[in-house]
This record gives structure tokens, sequence and C-alpha cells, in this order.
């Protein structure tokens, strides 16, 4: 009953595919209210007035707040400081106070009686806005000094990364290929959008919380902390969820809202978000602006790396803080062999949605340019592109590969092996070569075909997590973590963790997460961590589970604890099979006087804490064979392939299916999805209409090959993490094959590659047209 | 993303209906499939005082063919002319079951209706635009009866028709048939609105040379656009590939496009050129395929999107209702 490595049927499936799934929306209490958040219309302006009047006249209206009911209350903080940067002039309030940053800064929020009177009642408060000059690009308005923020610089900070004499490498080098590249604005827009449900209850003086995913536990500091309630006081409850990718389940002026109001009126209040609110009001990712350059000397090694960029962070700091600069940065120097390197990231606010973190954050983009530029590099060298990357990968001799750069406190070491080795493995595999020669049959024909590859760099697992394991006197056995269910399948991950210990069926285990009341304290989900942190901690309780039962069990039985053979949820000697004891007479036993002792918690149960040392560096590679369609500009994707290492996959299907849909998420940003704004900060994205998620027909077979060649050292399960493989080199394969289609000498110049910009590029290419000016796609 | 308040009128017949329309004055609006109009009213984009659900209206739903004609009634969804398999309406009106399957999603297919697409009147749907192309005449009724509008004078602007505020579309008709009308469109995605449609219908004579051409675009204008330079110039002449591209060229010159956040008035205009050449093609080779023409001197076109079956288009707001 080898539970780890089988792709069991997961645990989630029968209640989700009954209609049995619980999610916030299906979270009904009685009386609830219905909050609805009124919104600015504008992207940059000073409030002069919120006349709440007329809406609170509708009747069925309870409350209508604005940032005067809750002054002295703190801003939303960071979860994740970066040191030597101080974001408090850039945090959000709950609802805007003074000023306005972005279209879709809550201004105000309405309580009713119902869905439809509080968005009637919403549309009846009035704005008094003065409309301030927008800023909309990163790099131009890093100088403003804004009063907004205090006349604080737009500029939150710089972010860098280095090592080695980097500009003493150029000066010497006998190649440098430089190159500016852009990532367009998309984010993770989970199918279900976000929503929360708060309950007040008289009697214990409590709140119960539905709704929040991602990172429940902080989610409950924060709100309590902000209302000043104790974290006691509030009770968070896990529920079903339709996505997160990072975006959902952050804390967001409206998990304020929500707890505040409930509070404040000691009535449910439900909060559902609608998509064209999402599309605004969710965190936005990606948008980055870089000038990157290469250094190489006469044999195409790589020198050194140099690379400037900016952040579009949109109107406030979130709570993410300057994550998504540091993992941008610091991973830059990707999976090269590189004796140089310096990047650096602007972090600059604009009148836009504030970014956050959404799958593979930082290295899609940095994935993206460090690939795409060593394309141009091969075109501008003579080299040919899969041997230039063979030329500089790091190979079997070189790990583990330490670069002398700390991320989030740990030294940054590449803990694979041979990437190489996996390189030649993934070429082979996808055939690459094959269909490179397609390609260029292809072309010769007249068509437009070309074909791209990446090797990328990826990162997981960080901080720490706590797992509870027990048997009750019945035998069953829960387990309880503080990561999150949001749709990626981790109950059934955590329960064949659990199994594996006691050698008993999955779907034998309860998993409950996020439960505050039954676990204090978890980190949550997010950075492919659950399974590499939280997994581990829950092996460990297993663990201590076994341990206490083997030594109740060696007493009973009279055998030594250390022989006993756990098998099908029992124990017993080995010379002796025919005594076994099952793990519910062994936890019926431990309650009794003689097996309890002092200081020591009674029953069959384990606890465990898990910190990370460090992160650890899953690699792959990406893919592409790409057509054009000359008259349109439309990008069709012929092929698609990737290699990763997972290290081990507890659950194999699991593991697949998270790359899988990550890639399709990854080719949705480098050919459709984007959140476009009018010169005026309007966003021109509201609905799935203007904003793309690619669809089934978007998209070839993926070949997918997973390898389990290189256990993470760094943890037990030795696993690498999953969840962001698939889309951190999505943009670069995407991009490379476009250009080799294309037979560009130079850069594609921005993702996503929609038609329009896939024309310009073909006008380009073609000597221009006279007619018609460049265009900023 | 819920309306504003409405009220809501379910009649059983096309006389209620337009007696419940003309009742409620001005701001009443038509519910057939609701793929529009709802998603407008969820947004609050649009605010009818009440709607009037033909849901009940029984006997507006039927493809039926009318001596050489065809005659389509107003609740006739589009995934009923998508499966429509009477061969003679696969034969002399092929175009229109191919073109259903650019329409959406089967989901909304299934739901909206042809009358609905005809009455929202967008520039950018198939149905409008074949309508243009073939010389439909569009039947709408109220109160004072029923009056037919040529199609060409039916759209008279973006989401604008001439069908008054008390009228019902009721039923099309296709006077002719058009066995070598074919449909090509460029939508970002499968399923889209075209952000540009051509479609052509080019008959030739028994020497191949071209007898007869009807060009019509959509997504150039705020109305479906019939090309009559192009079709005047291509009387007489032979098909072949210069020829064409020729055509396309004459038929996008007379064009002003409007242009929209996302594509430039230009980048249609280039747009119209290219598709209108693939909807040339595309007639020309179906002519020869079904033996009413002469063998096309085109090639290929790589990644087209015609109706032969490839076709790339969407748009959750796909036009039904008025």
């Amino acid at each position: 009953m080898n539970a780890i490595g089988t792709s069991v049927p997961r645990l989630e499936d029968e209640r989700l595919l009954l209609g049995r799934g619980r999610f916030h929306d299906g979270v009904i209490r009685p009386g609830q209210l219905w909050m609805r958040v009124v919104r600015s219309p504008v992207a940059h302006g000073r409030i002069r007035g919120v006349d709440t009047s007329a809406a609170e006249r509708l009747p069925g209206v309870v409350s209508v707040i604005t940032s005067a009911d809750l002054v002295g209350m703190p801003r939303i903080p960071v979860r994740q400081p970066a040191p030597g940067m101080d974001f408090t002039p850039y945090l959000q309030a709950p609802l805007a106070t003074g000023f306005v940053r972005y279209v879709g800064d809550p201004v105000a929020a309405v309580l009713a009686d119902d869905p439809y009177v509080a968005e009637d009642a919403a549309e009846l408060v009035a704005l008094d806005i003065e409309e301030l000059p927008v800023a909309l690009d990163a790099r131009s308005a890093a100088d403003l000094e804004l009063e907004c923020f205090g006349g604080h610089r737009a500029e939150v900070g710089i972010i860098e990364f280095g090592y080695g004499e980097v500009d003493e490498v150029f000066a010497g080098a006998a190649h440098v290929v430089s190159t500016n590249l852009r990532v367009g604005r998309h984010s993770g827009t989970p199918l279900e959008p976000r929503g929360l449900v708060a309950e007040w209850d008289d009697r214990a003086e409590r709140m119960t919380i539905w709704g929040a995913t991602k990172v429940p536990y902080f989610n409950r500091r924060v709100a309590a902390q902000m209302i000043g309630l104790p974290e006691h006081r509030i009770h968070m409850l896990e529920t079903d969820a339709g996505g997160s990718f990072g975006v959902r389940g952050e804390f967001y002026p409206e998990d304020l809202l929500v707890p505040y109001l409930c509070f404040r009126t000691r009535r449910p209040v439900k909060w559902s978000e609608d998509r064209a609110e999402h599309f605004v009001a969710a965190n936005h990712a990606r948008q980055q602006e870089h000038d990157i350059e290469l250094a190489f000397d006469e044999d195409h090694r790589l020198l050194g790396l140099r690379n400037e960029a900016w952040l579009d962070n949109g109107g406030y700091i979130r709570t993410h803080g300057a994550v998504v600069a540091v993992l941008t940065a610091s991973m830059m120097s990707g999976p090269y062999r590189l004796p140089a390197c310096r990047s650096r990231v602007h972090i600059v606010t604009t009148n836009k949605t504030p970014i956050g973190t959404y799958r593979a954050p930082g290295r899609y983009q940095h994935n993206f340019v460090r690939e795409h530029a060593l394309d141009v590099a091969a075109t501008q060298l003579g080299a040919d592109p899969v041997e230039l990357r063979r030329r500089n990968l790091l190979d079997a001799t070189e790990f583990p590969h330490r670069r002398a750069i700390h991320i989030f406190g740990s030294p940054m070491v590449l803990d694979g092996k041979d990437h190489l080795e996996h390189f030649d493995k993934a070429l082979a595999s996808s055939e690459y070569q094959a269909w490179r020669e397609q390609a260029r049959a292809a072309r010769e024909s007249g068509r437009l075909v070309g074909t791209g590859c990446a090797f990328i760099l990826e990162k997981a697992g960080l901080g720490y997590d706590s797992a509870i394991v027990d048997v009750d006197t019945t035998g069953a056995v829960r387990v309880a973590m503080g990561g999150a269910n949001v749709g990626q399948g981790i109950e059934t991950v955590m329960a064949q963790i659990t199994a594996e210990e006691f050698d008993v069926p999955a779907e034998s285990v309860k998993v409950v997460l996020s439960d505050t009341d039954i676990l204090p304290d978890g980190s949550g989900t997010f950075a492919s961590r659950t399974t590499v942190v939280g997994g581990t901690a829950v092996k460990q309780a297993a663990e201590a589970v076994v341990r206490k039962a083997r030594r109740v069990a060696g007493v009973l039985l009279g055998a030594d604890p250390e022989e006993l053979r756990v098998e099908g949820g029992t124990l017993f000697a080995p010379g002796d099979p025919d005594k076994r004891l099952t793990l519910a007479e062994i936890a019926r036993v431990c309650f009794t006087p003689a097996h309890l002792r002092n200081g020591e918690e009674p029953g069959l149960i384990g606890r465990s804490t898990y910190v990370a040392d460090g992160m650890t560096y899953p690699y792959g590679a990406h893919f592409a064979q790409a057509e054009i369609d000359p008259g349109t500009g439309q990008v069709r994707l012929l092929r698609y392939a990737i290699t990763y290492e997972i290290g081990r996959a507890v659950h194999p299907q699991l593991v697949r299916q998270q790359i899988l849909g990550g890639a399709v998420q990854g080719i949705g940003g480098a050919l459709f999805e984007e959140f476009r704004y009018s010169e005026r900060g309007e966003p021109q994205s509201i609905t799935l209409n203007d904003y793309r998620w690619p669809r089934a027909s978007d998209i070839p077979e993926i070949r997918l090959d997973v390898f389990e060649d290189s256990p993470a050292p760094g943890n037990p399960l030795g696993v690498r993490g999953a969840g962001e493989g698939g889309t951190a080199g999505a943009g670069a394969a995407v991009a490379n094959a476009v250009r080799d289609a294309l037979q560009l000498t130079g850069d594609v110049g921005a993702l996503p590659l929609h038609p329009e910009r896939v024309k310009e590029l073909l006008r380009r290419r073609d000597g221009g047209d006279a007619d018609r000016p460049a265009r900023d796609a | 993303m819920k309306p504003a308040r409405f009220a809501y009128f379910q009649p059983d017949s096309v006389d209620e209906a337009v007696a419940c329309l003309r009742e409620n004055g001005g701001e009443a609006r038509v519910l057939a499939g609701g793929q529009s109009l709802l998603v407008l009213m969820n947004r609050r984009q649009i605010r009818p005082t009440a709607l009037v659900d033909l849901k009940r209206v029984r006997g507006l739903d039927y493809l039926v063919r009318d001596g050489e004609g065809l005659r389509i009634g107003a609740l006739t969804r589009h995934i009923d002319i998508e499966n429509a398999d009477d061969p003679q309406i696969r034969t002399a009106f092929g175009v229109l079951p191919e073109s259903a399957r650019l329409i959406g999603h089967l989901p909304i297919r299934t739901r909206g209706t042809f009358g609905g697409s005809i009455a929202y009147a967008d520039p950018r749907a198939e149905w409008c635009l074949l309508a243009v192309l073939l010389d439909a005449e569009v039947v709408v009724v109220s109160e004072d009866g029923s009056r037919t509008v040529p199609a060409k004078d039916f759209f008279t602007g973006a989401h604008q028709s001439a069908a008054r505020w008390d009228e019902i579309v009721a039923e099309v008709r296709f006077p002719h048939p058009a066995p070598n009308a074919a449909l090509v469109e460029f939508g970002i995605q499968q399923g889209d609105l075209p952000v540009v449609a051509a479609s052509a219908a080019v008959d030739l004579d028994a020497r191949g040379r071209i007898a007869s051409a009807r060009i019509a675009l959509g997504g150039v204008a705020d109305r479906p656009v019939r090309a009559n330079g192009a079709e005047k110039a291509a009387v007489g002449s032979v098909p072949d590939g210069r020829l064409l591209d020729h055509l396309a060229q004459l038929a996008s010159k007379e064009l002003d496009p409007p242009a929209d956040p996302r594509t430039d008035g230009h980048d249609r205009k280039e747009l119209a050129t290219v598709l209108v050449a693939r909807a040339l093609r595309a007639s020309i080779a179906r002519g020869a395929t079904a033996g009413t023409g002469a063998t096309p001197r085109t090639g290929a076109t790589p990644g087209t999107s015609a109706t032969a079956g490839t076709g790339r288009q969407a748009d959750h707001q796909k036009a039904e209702d008025r």
C-alpha cells in the first residue's frame, strides 16, 4: 500500500462531483446581509466628499461606511517585509482616505439585506473626486513626488542582487548583446472570484469567517489587529475554492470590510465578488520592463548578465511587499554558469490596480527575459540557440551550485543535479530537433513556422508549517495542517503522506486544512510550498504518532518498539505476526493511566513544525512550435512540450495536472491575457470579452515528461514543488517560437504576442510601413 | 452584476407580445435567447423597465423552404441552423449552417436565436452580414400588422435597426439560393465575435469568368456593408489570384473602419483586404466543388478561418436580443 508515488483517486472528487462541495457563495447564514463595495471611477484623484445619504435612505440598506468610519485603523500591512525597505507610505487603507489611486479603489461599502438592493444603493453613493494626473508607465513615473504618499516618490525602492565583477566583465567581453523587453499586465483570474462570509456568535462573542484561502492564519491576524479583536475571537473555516493562483486569498480591503461590518452590525455579512469587480480589485501581476545585457567570450561562454527592470506595481503596495521584485532580480542568473551578475528591479507605483504574486511570480519574467535575450544573442553570435544553452548550462560537476546571493535570508544554493543532462534528455523526449526540421521545411514552403525552447529555473518551498496527526479510539486518522485547499488536490496529497506512515489507504485519512480552532498556526498555500513544507510537517507529525504507537504497543506486546512493524494500520513483532494491535486499540490504551505521562499530550497524537532551511530549486525545459498567419498576425501553437524535475512526485497525476494547468496559464499570458488601460487610466479589460483566457482550441496537446532524477536534499520527502514550473517557461518558449517563425534578428519586444503586435513585427521586419507610425502595441 | 429593477412579462403569442410591448412604452425590451441582453442588463449598461420574454411564444421557430428561397423564424436557435439536415438547405444555403458554427460556443448557440441576432444588429455578427450579402428581407410585426424591410435598409447603425420600438422581428427571408456563398472571419479566439468578417458569393459563367459577385463585410463600419465597386469590377473577369487580390484591395479601399481599443482602423482595413481575398477564394472553390463554376486558379491560404470549419471568432455577449 505504497501511498506516496501513487495516483490515488482524489479525496475531493466525490463531494465535488456529487455537488456537495461548499464554496463561499454556498455558505448561507440566517439573516445575512450583503456587502457591495463602491469603487473609484477615476485612476487618480483627491476625494472632496462622499455623500452616502441617498444610499442610506434606500429601503433595505442597513449601513454605508466610508473611511470616516475607520479613522485610526491601521493600513493593510505586508505579509513579507523586505529588509531596508519602508512600505508605510504606500500601504492601502481598507477604504480610500483622502485620495484614490486606481479605478476600482474602494471608497465606501454598502450593507443591505439583498444583493440587488446593495448594488442599487452603491450607485446612489455620490463621489466628489477631483481628478489628478495619472501615471501609467513605471519607468517614466519613478521620480514623481506624490501628495497622496506624503510627498514620497512613486518609486518605492530598488531591489538589487548581484555577485562578481560585472562591469569589468562587460568591459572585457568579446560580445555584448543587449535588448529591451516588456511583460504585459495579466494575472491569475480564478474561475471562482473572491468572496467571504462572516458571522458573529453573540454567546461565544466570536466570529466565524468562511472563504479565506491561501493564507488564513495571516489574514486572521491582520483582521484581529485592524478591528481590535483578540485573534481567538476569529475562527477561520475553509471552504472549497475555484482556484487561487496566488491571487485569491491575500488580505485585501474586502477581507477587512466583511468582518468589520459583521462585528459592527453583529449580523452575518456576505460578499461575493463579481467578474467585473475582480478584474479591477484583485491583484494584477507581471508587468515589467527590462533592459538586459549578456556578455560572452569568444567561445560563446556566458561571462556576465546585467539587468535593470521597472516593475509596474499599481496603486499601492499590497501584502506581498517586494516579493515579485526579489524573485525577479535574484533569480535572473538562471540555470547557467554565470561568473558575474547584477540585476536590479525598481518598484514603481502607478495608477492601476495593485499587483501581487501570481503563479511563478518573477520567474515568468526572468525566464522570459533571459531566455529570449539568449535567442537574440544566438542570432547575433551566429550560434545555434540549443547549442548556446548547452554550452552554458550547469553540469554534473557544479552541484550543489552556490550563488553568492541570499534570498529571503537564505543562501541561494541550486540543489538540483546536472542541468545539461536534463536539457539533453528533454531535447530527446520532446523530439525538438525534429520540430525544428519541420519548421524549417515549412518556412521553405512559404509558411511562417518557428520553434523556441527555454531552460527554466524555478524555486519552491519556503518558511515553516505545522501539522497535527491523531488517531482516535475508533482508529480514524485525522491530519490538520495550515495549507489551503484551492482546488489543487492538497487534501489527497496530505492524506497520502499520512497514510504512508501508517500503511493505510489514503482515502481513510481525514484532512482538515486551515481550521484555526484545531491548529493554531500555519503558513498557507503559495510559492509551491504546501507539499514541500506542509507535507514535511505532516510526515513528521505522523512519524511522532508512529513513535508513540510503537512505545505503547511495545509494552503491550512485550516487544522492542523499534522492531515492531507497521502494516495496514496495525503493529506487530516480526517474530509473532499473529499478535497484532490495531491503531484503534493502541489509541484506546493511550488514554489509560498507565500510559499517560506528565507533560505529554494524552492519546495517539503527534504534532510537528517543519522549518525549511532555504528554498529548493526545481528546473525544466519548455518547447514550442508556432505558426503565424501572415494576413492576420494570429499565432497558432502547433506543438508544446515540457520537461520538469520534480524530485519526487507524491501523486504523479496531480503533478502533471499542476504543470499542464500552469502551462495553459503561462501561454495565456504569452498570447492572450492582458489588462489594458486607456490614457486616463480606465481599465479596458473588465469582462472576459476583453480579458481573454486561453481556450481549449488555443492549446495544442502538451507533451509532458516529469523527471524524478534529483530528490530535493533539503526535505525528507525529496519533493521540489510542482505548482509553478508549467507557467514559468511559457512566455519564453512562445516568444522564442514566434521570433523564429518571423525569422527576426532582434527581439519580439513584449508579451503578450497578440495579433496586432505580431502584425507590427511583420511590418517592421519587412521594412516598415511608410504611412503609419510605429505603434506601441 | 445584478440588473436594475424591471417588470417581466411572458406572453403566449406574437399578438400578446406586441400588445405588451406597446403597453410598456419605449423602455421595454424583447427577450429571446438572452445571450446579449442579459449581459448588458447585468452590467447595468442598459436598464429596460420591462422585459417581454418570447419563451412561450410558439410558431416562430422554423427553417422553411419557400420556392427557391428560405424563410427562418426569428426564434430559431443558432444550433438548429447549424444542424439543419434538409439537403436542399445544405446545398442552396450551405453558408448558413457553416456560419452558425462560428457563433459563440455551444451553450450560446443552444440558447441564442437567429432573430435576436438580427434585431440586435451588431455590425460584426454573422447573421447580419449574411442577410446583407444574400439580399435578405426582414419581417417585423407590431400591433399595426407586419412589414418587410430589405436587409440593406434594416441595419441603420451599431445595434440600431429600422425596427421600431413596438415591433418584433418575426422572420428573415432569403429569396435566392446561394450555393457558392462563403464567410471568412478573423477573431482573436474561436467563438469570438469577429474583428472583421468577409463574405462573398461568386458565380462563374460557362467560360469560367465571373458572372456575378456579391461581397459583404462586417466589423468595418457601424453596420454590415456591401463592396459595390469591387462587385461591379469583378463581372466578366477571369478569377485568378491576381484579380481576387485586386478585388480585395478595391473592397477595402471603399472602407473607413472605426477604431476600437484593440484594433485601429488601419488594421481593420488590412484585415478586410486579407479576408475578402480569402472569402472570394473560398466562394470560387465552393463553386468548383459543386460543379457550378470553373476550377479556381488560387493557392491555399494557411491559417485561414472560413466557413469551411476552422472558424475563429468569440464573444460572451453574442448578439441575440434587441
